[in-house]
């Protein structure tokens, strides 16, 4: 694995990401800077880590995706690189419009750091491979605009394509209003773009993979992705 | 624009917040009429909140050496060691009146500053905390303040990008009119890199850092030390609007400069802006500043030597750069897109000389301007203490089941959820306890090492007994530090008063010092800073006294913190520490009988330190599977909170039949634990506390989804928890 974590000003989890990063994977990631217009030669992951980038001002991500580095994730992503958002990352992917739709302040317009529930939809993708179809994962979000949405046909596509990889769920997987704490259209925590190589999503796992400090349920999704760029380098 | 050379009539000395006497001693000291900015600067420099001028004698009273503390109270931060080279750098400070007129930006700038206070010595924050005090739930402001509040601490710290893991959230009438914030930061640095305010060298440039300098909280600490009335709330335009994005840069450009070995000293421009900072640099250092108000980063026109000394805008810092670093500073300020201007530098003169469009606007000697300011040795008066209420007295208007409920679900003891799940309190990876338990614990760096952290006070104990009160309030917090297996190492005090030219008021102050004095001498837990907030009254009536504690413990290994939640069924429950049934001023009798009466419970510091010692060593040898300590509500409340957090009940054996059952269920005795053992473990842990003279009972069992109490009808755990998770979020949805 050859990650590069994207630093705008105003993210704020690029250590928790890298941390992680190189907890699971043995490597330490790279630090790209926004005004940067290059990504580091041999470049296989982009990650996009949360944060407030330019202080949310605008709208969440807007600024950040019109970033200089913006040109070069998305050439990474045009040529089949994998690229990961995480909160702010997924908000920046939406904007930059290498992701569908959108996300709205939360139902109750609250600010929400908690653990949530998410049911893992598919296990074939680099992002879920290290999960089981149908696997409950437990991993805290943290965020005032988490709230997915997408008009109807976008929504469609996204169901019948089988791209939403995380829905928010209670403990035993049942998809239920009380256990969707930011109120997204059909519990979606995590989307996958059409191509299978752009990823975001809401929750946090990379804040849950170290026994001593909590529940490690976020290893598996950064164990999947070192796993398939270890065989595929 | 504002001129400069005004006549400086009485009524514009009164409104600068200067008593006559006080404006003749600024005549004497400078022998003639000061200038507008002149008086403007005075103002900011010798108000309560930036000299401690009514507290300054007091506070000197308290102990702040001991062999872990670095820096004590009088810079921007307290400074401890704690070990492998690393130090924690920690304050808590009050916003209480901002927070009032404007609760979202109050509470927001208020932990903007605070954090600032902590990175400006080079620290990086790790974790804020906070302690909140509102007026009663039926008072109709209540509401919108709490919501506000809780708002503007998480919208700061949250995009800052700092775990909020920990407070207090109380209500009580007498915060109607006047709300307390207090916000507090813990940050870790290299011992050998920590940054301080005192200037050193001649001709060295004095650079401002940071945001752009506007008209916003001109005056906000002269606003801070008056009493409030119905016009406060036209003070709204002295609140600050934060902007913790720019304080994100600021942090990361600051920690970057201050690595590449470009700083003298740093100071960060927080009340009375410029100004403080400025003088603060110079007088520290005996050396003289001349200011060139010319070179300010400005956000508007047209603005003028006294708005520009006076501005409290955000996010903004001062530096005494090593001048041949200048360059390699500036380009690492202009990547974080932040300002960078030459403003200044300092002088042999030992004045305070400030400049603007080719004329000097103030020439003031520096060293009195902070220095010299005013103090007072206010006149005080203790009431007299009240008897101590007798448990026989006290009516038992419902079995203990059902009080126990009630008491869950009060607006003091209830779940504070509500609160801190707008906190992101897992940011940085590193919080091993979040919110709910005793104390937070957060691990240093890569660990093994942790730091565990609380905020306490019990103002209705405070003002019972103002002694009792501060000790009990150093107690707690050396309590709930120990309750995780965490070692107290030191303490910010953040002390909250009404009008000290009141005489009861100055003896509530005097009284809670000397207790605060007392307990952290005995416990050895030495205050490290600190910040002083007085005036807290609105039309005469005055806050509780609220010395808010917060504290800073190191636990060696934090995989051997303990938590609060039961562990497994059949496990002996150990009641730690001596009880009497102790009802005067407790919970019981306030929210069960409706009185606020009698003397507090009395803290007894050897007692507190032989029985935390040895819960302290039950923890970090594996003998105790959990610990909670026991205040507000007693035993039965501390019990149920243990159950509700692990979902395991309890069956406790019936109340000794010397106290009555409710003073034995709810009293509020000091210096009590409850822990729980394998059961084949329970005698070793009873011999060895009675080895060590330390009181202990067993007094039941965990398991089952109940909590039972001998000869009471037993309660679901499930049912405890529906009643202390919903009151808050009830309120809040405007249900109640």
């Amino acid at each position: 694995m050859k990650a590069a974590v994207l630093v705008f000003p105003g993210i704020n989890r690029e250590r928790d990401m890298a941390r992680t990063l190189r907890l699971i994977s043995g490597r330490e990631p790279a630090s790209v800077w926004h005004a940067d217009t290059e990504l580091p030669a041999g470049t296989d992951l982009v990650v996009i880590p949360g944060g407030f980038s330019y202080g949310d001002y605008l709208r969440c991500g807007a600024i950040a995706a019109r970033s200089p580095i913006m040109n070069a994730v998305r050439a990474h992503a045009a040529s089949g690189g994998l690229v990961l958002g995480v909160c702010n990352g997924f908000q920046i992917l939406c904007e930059a419009g290498l992701l569908p739709g959108v996300l709205m302040r939360n139902g109750n317009l609250r600010f929400i750091c908690h653990d949530v529930y998410l049911r893992v939809e598919r296990s074939d993708t680099p992002f879920t491979r290290g999960y089981n179809a149908g696997q409950v994962v437990r991993v805290p979000v943290a965020h005032g605009e988490g709230n997915y949405i997408a008009d109807g046909e976008t929504i469609a596509r996204l169901e019948g394509e089988g791209r939403v990889l995380f829905r928010y769920s209670s403990p035993d997987g049942t998809i239920d209003p009380n256990w969707n704490h930011n109120g997204a259209i059909n519990a979606i925590a995590g989307i996958l773009n059409e191509r299978g190589n752009v990823f975001g999503m809401m929750p946090h796992p990379e804040n849950h993979v170290e026994a001593a400090i909590g529940p490690t349920d976020g290893r598996g999704l950064f164990a999947g992705l070192a796993e398939v760029l270890e065989r595929a380098a | 624009m504002i001129p400069n050379d005004v006549r400086i009539t009485p009524e514009l000395v009164a409104e600068h917040g200067l008593k006559p006497d006080e404006y003749d001693r600024i005549l004497k000291l400078i022998g003639r009429e000061p200038s507008l900015t002149e008086l403007g600067i005075f103002s900011a420099m010798w108000n309560e909140h930036c000299s401690y001028k009514s507290s300054k004698v007091h506070l000197r009273t308290l102990p702040t050496k001991g062999p872990r503390v670095i820096q004590g109270p009088g810079e921007n931060a307290g400074v401890i060691d704690i070990g492998d080279g690393l130090a924690c750098v920690f304050k808590m400070e009050s916003h209480n009146h901002p927070s009032y007129i404007e609760p979202y930006q109050g509470a927001a700038t208020g932990v903007g500053g605070i954090l600032r206070d902590v990175f400006t010595m080079g620290a990086r924050p790790i974790a804020c905390l906070n302690a909140l005090s509102f007026g009663a739930p039926s008072h109709p402001k209540t509401r919108h303040l709490v919501s506000g509040v809780v708002a503007g601490i998480g919208g700061y710290g949250n995009s800052f990008g700092v775990p909020t893991v920990g407070g207090s959230v109380r209500f009580h009438s007498r915060y109607d009119g006047n709300c307390l914030v207090n916000a507090m930061a813990v940050g870790i640095a290299r011992k050998d890199q920590i940054f301080y305010a005192a200037a050193s060298g001649i001709g060295m440039p004095i650079v401002y850092l940071g945001s752009k300098t506007g008209r916003d909280g001109i005056h906000g600490a002269s606003m801070a030390s008056a009493e409030f009335d119905e016009d406060s709330e036209g003070k709204r335009p002295t609140v600050q609007v934060g902007d913790p994005f720019s304080e994100k840069l600021l942090l990361e450009a600051c920690l970057e400069i201050m690595q590449k070995g470009c700083v003298i000293a740093i100071q960060d421009m927080g009340a009375a802006g410029l100004t403080c900072s400025a003088v603060e640099m110079g007088a520290k250092g005996d050396l003289g500043v001349t200011l060139d108000l010319d070179r300010v980063p400005c956000r508007e026109e047209g603005m003028s030597a006294y708005e520009m000394m006076l501005s409290e805008s955000q996010e903004r810092m001062l530096m005494v750069l090593k001048p041949e670093k200048e360059k390699e500073a500036e380009a690492i300020f202009r990547k974080w897109g932040l300002d960078f201007a030459v403003v200044g530098e300092t002088t042999p003169s030992k004045r305070f000389i400030v400049r603007h469009g080719g004329d000097v606007m103030a020439d003031l000697p520096i060293k009195e301007l902070g220095d010299q300011a005013p103090e007072y040795k206010r006149p005080f008066v203790s009431a007299a203490k009240p008897a101590a209420v007798d448990a026989e007295s006290v009516p038992a208007p419902v079995d203990a089941i059902e009080a126990l409920e009630r008491l869950l679900a009060a607006p003091d003891l209830c779940s504070k959820r509500w609160v801190w799940e707008q906190y992101d309190h897992v940011i940085l990876g590193n919080t091993v306890q979040r919110p709910g338990g005793d104390a937070a614990v957060v691990r240093i760096e890569e660990g093994p090492k942790g730091l565990a952290l609380t905020t306490d006070v019990t103002p209705r104990y405070c003002e019972a007994d103002p002694f009792e009160g501060g000790k009990q309030a150093v107690a707690e917090c050396w309590r709930n530090l120990t309750a995780v297996g965490a070692k107290p190492l030191a303490i910010t005090d953040n002390l909250n008063f009404g009008n000290p030219e009141r005489p009861e008021i100055m003896g509530q102050f005097v009284g809670c010092i000397r207790g605060i004095a007392e307990a952290c001498k005995a416990l050895e837990f030495p205050v490290v800073s600190g910040n002083v907030s007085l005036y807290n009254e609105t039309n005469g009536r005055a806050i509780l006294p609220t010395p808010s504690i917060g504290g800073v413990g190191l636990i060696e290994d934090f995989a051997k913190s303990a938590t609060l939640a039961f562990k497994r069924a059949d496990e002996t429950i150990i009641l730690v520490g001596e009880t009497t049934g102790w009802l005067g001023q407790s919970m019981y009798l306030r929210e069960l009988c409706g009185q606020e009466e009698g003397a507090p419970p009395p803290v007894d510091l050897t007692e507190e330190r032989e029985n935390g010692d040895f819960v302290r060593a039950l923890i970090l040898d594996g003998a105790a599977t959990s610990a909670h300590d026991l205040s507000d509500g007693g035993l039965l409340v501390g019990l149920a909170e243990m159950a509700m957090a692990s979902g395991i009940g309890a069956r406790l054996d019936a109340a000794p039949s010397d106290i009555p059952a409710h003073a034995h269920w709810f009293g509020e005795d000091q210096a009590r634990y409850l822990v729980t053992v394998p059961a084949d473990k329970t005698a070793d842990v009873l011999t060895r506390a009675r080895a060590v003279n330390v009181p202990v009972w067993a007094i039941g069992r965990t398991g089952g989804d109940t909590l039972t109490l001998a000869g009471e009808r037993p309660i679901l755990v499930t049912i405890l928890r529906e009643r202390f998770e919903s009151w808050l979020p009830a309120y809040m949805a405007g249900e109640l």
